[in-house]
């Protein structure tokens, strides 16, 4: 079997408080995982806020070298991408989304040149026609099209539809692999059921491969292939995410998933009430 | 680490006591975003006639979909509007101990000399709001050094780390600048300068978005801590229905720039009557369900061109002929309980529109 991406050992070490700054942080500890080619699944990744979850993503899209070990995708070190071209030819296959879309489009601009830029980086493609019909493909893939979006500013669109138009975007240059950060943690409860629907299909259908940040139990367990738990930059669990989920074994994984609250204490009596955060450590 | 109890328990109710003033009244407060695109004139009505008002020692909640008008609203509550939105009609009046304001009539309200210490506004996506260059200690310093009685800045220090300790956060931060954080250390900074100085009105809007669920937890527990210890009041806005569910004593509904349903969450959750809260009580996703799930119907509303009379009929289930030309007003419908739907008060339905309750749900 050949991976798509190989995560082999990587850790990170930061100095934090500026360049003179005295406290190192490990962020990424000695971690490791391999995503299968022609095996396309949706990897989850859940852990404590600061365990180096964006960290991660942010070396598998190789915007921040490891500190140690390495990162492959497709059999090739992420590290030596140095050349503009090479840089191009791994983000047309890499593409990432992140958490807040109304950070990634700039409010002055109109949110479909994002799409038909690009079209033109990504795919060579420089005729207007092409362009626009590259875009509404992408959007339609997402439930819109171009004629719902075409002229509109970001204030002018829902947060959710700037988020499938920010997930389209990222469609676009045909990737194999999405690294999408807390993909859906603005979006309310039914856009946030459309979004890991269309990861679904995402997966199916295009034979895309998604590695998920998130803190949403509930949806991590409805759409993901295999799960890695965090804490303080070190992998506690891994494994089948319905396995580890229905029954964590790690200490931290058991307490994450008893602190989700029900939407039952309202009825019942609020959980607030036996929170035994002192035996946490802070981050 | 102290014991708290279920929504509702503590000193606030569903019906509010005659006896005791309300620290927030709305009325019928309406604010547009007033855009004027290449001459045209175009209104957002993303706050449309709402009025609400809250009790100290209360906790009220307000849940919505993506893009109802949740931010906009306490934007306007909290006196932090800037055009294009525009108070267009109603009022905001605050009844702090010892000093009354009223933001919207009259002269400009000297809003700084209330923040902080009186009223405290935790913005959506704040993690974004500190100052990138200065480190985060400089952000306490700026804020809170005044309002907290410290003798020394030793003093004021050590209460920072005690109150960053119990939203689980180390005293490194303080060295840190923003950039240097987790998206959700940086939320709990925020959330830090806004309690420190234990306001008596917080206004939260999303604040615990980007926080793993043991952390969520934890803060929230904290937030409702130091509300309770000063019987403060809170407005808490999200859309997560656990969170509401768990820390609210009184929650109100969204849709489309309008309240649609008000209650005690207790009765919220048990009954809704709303179909809209409906959609929103039953959709709940629980760990352990694999079964598909569909999200809302339809698109979300235009709000620079909403449906006519009711909102919600193009996605309605419920939805008959009275709902496409006739707004259902926002009535009385039990104890504490308000609610804007013909289906759920047919008693609401005018006279003489022919075929008044003819389902036209899709
Ligand atoms: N540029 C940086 N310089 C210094 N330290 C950093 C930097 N970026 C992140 N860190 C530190 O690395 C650790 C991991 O941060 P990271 O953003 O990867 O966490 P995370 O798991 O994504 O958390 P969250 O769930 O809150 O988003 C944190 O302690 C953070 O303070
Ligand atoms: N500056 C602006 N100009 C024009 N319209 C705007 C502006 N800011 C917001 N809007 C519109 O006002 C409506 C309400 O937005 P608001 O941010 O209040 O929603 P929300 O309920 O807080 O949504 P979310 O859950 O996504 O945060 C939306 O239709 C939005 O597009
Ligand atoms: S008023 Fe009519 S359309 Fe509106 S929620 Fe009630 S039944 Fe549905
Ligand atoms: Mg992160
Ligand atoms: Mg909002």
């Amino acid at each position: 079997m050949t991976h798509l991406l190989e995560v082999d050992k990587v850790g990170k070490t930061y100095a934090m408080g500026g360049i003179l700054g005295s406290h190192r942080v490990r962020a990424v500890e000695n971690v490791s995982f391999a995503l299968e080619a022609g095996r396309p699944e949706i990897f989850t990744v859940i852990g404590e806020s600061g365990s180096g979850k964006s960290t991660l993503a942010r070396m598998i899209l190789a915007s921040v070298p490891p500190s140690d070990g390495a990162i492959r995708f497709e059999g090739q070190d992420v590290a030596a991408i140095k050349s503009r071209r090479d840089r191009l030819a791994f983000m047309k296959r890499v593409q990432p989304i992140f958490q807040n879309p109304f950070e990634a489009f700039n409010p002055l601009k109109k949110v479909d040149r994002y799409l038909f830029m690009t079209a033109r980086r990504f795919n060579g493609v420089s005729r207007r026609d092409e362009v626009e019909r590259q875009a509404d493909e992408a959007l339609r893939k997402v439930g819109l099209s171009l004629a719902e979006v075409k002229g509109r500013f970001p204030h002018e669109l829902s947060g959710g539809q700037l988020q499938r138009i920010a997930i389209a975007r990222a469609l676009i240059p045909g990737p194999a692999l999405i690294v999408a950060d807390e993909p859906v943690s603005m979006v309310d409860a039914s856009l946030r059921t459309s979004i890991v629907n269309l990861f679904m299909t995402l997966r199916d259908d295009l034979g895309v491969s998604i590695i998920y940040i998130t803190h949403d139990l509930a949806t991590a367990y409805y759409i993901s292939d295999r799960i890695i738990i965090m804490q303080k930059g070190e992998v506690v669990e891994a494994g089948d995410a319905r396995t580890v989920l229905a029954d964590p074994q790690h200490p931290y994984s058991r307490e994450l998933k008893a602190a989700v609250l029900s939407p039952d204490a309202a009825i019942t009596g609020s959980a607030l009430a036996e929170t035994d955060a002192a035996t946490l450590e802070p981050t | 680490m102290t014991t708290l109890t279920q929504p509702g328990a503590g000193a606030a109710m569903a019906t509010p006591d005659a006896s005791v003033r309300p620290v927030l009244s709305v009325e019928d407060l309406r604010a547009y975003y007033v855009l004027d695109l290449f001459g045209v004139k175009r209104e957002v009505r993303a706050v449309d006639d709402i009025s609400i008002r809250i009790m100290p020692n209360e906790i009220y909640g307000i849940a919505g979909e993506s893009s109802s008008g949740k931010t906009s609203l306490i934007k306007t509550i909290a006196g932090a509007i800037q055009p294009p939105l525009t108070v267009v009609g109603g009022k905001v009046h605050f009844d702090f101990r010892g000093k009354s304001i009223d933001l919207y009539s009259g002269a400009p309200a000297d809003l700084d000399a209330i923040r902080w210490r009186h009223l405290s506004y935790i913005m959506q996506g704040s993690m974004n709001v500190l100052n990138p260059v200065r480190r985060v200690r400089q952000a306490f310093i700026d804020f809170a050094a005044r309002h907290i009685a410290a003798p020394s800045r030793r003093a004021f220090e050590e209460v920072v780390v005690a109150h960053l300790d119990r939203l689980h956060l180390s005293p490194h931060v303080l060295d840190a600048y923003p950039h240097e954080l987790s998206g959700g250390m940086r939320q709990r900074v925020t959330i830090a300068l806004a309690t420190v100085c234990k306001p008596e009105f917080i206004i939260a809007d999303e604040p615990t978005t980007a926080l793993d669920v043991v952390v969520q937890k934890r803060v929230l527990a904290m937030i409702r801590e130091v509300q309770r210890e000063i019987g403060s009041s809170l407005l808490f806005v999200t859309h997560d229905m656990s969170v509401h569910a768990n820390l609210c004593d009184r929650l109100g509904i969204m849709y489309a720039g309008r309240l649609v349903e008000e209650g005690a969450t207790s009765d919220l959750f048990a009954s809704p009557k709303h179909p809209y809260t409906q959609h929103l009580i039953s959709s709940l996703p629980r760990i352990g369900d694999r079964t598909p799930r569909e999200g809302l119907k339809g698109t979300p509303p235009n709000l620079a061109d909403p449906p006519p009379g009711c909102r919600f009929h193009p996605r309605c289930p419920m939805a008959m002929e009275v709902c496409r030309t006739v707004v259902p007003p926002f009535v009385t419908a039990g104890k504490g309980r308000r609610v804007a739907c013909f289906a759920a008060e047919p008693e609401t339905i005018p006279d003489g529109i022919a075929n008044a309750t003819r389902s036209i749900a899709a």
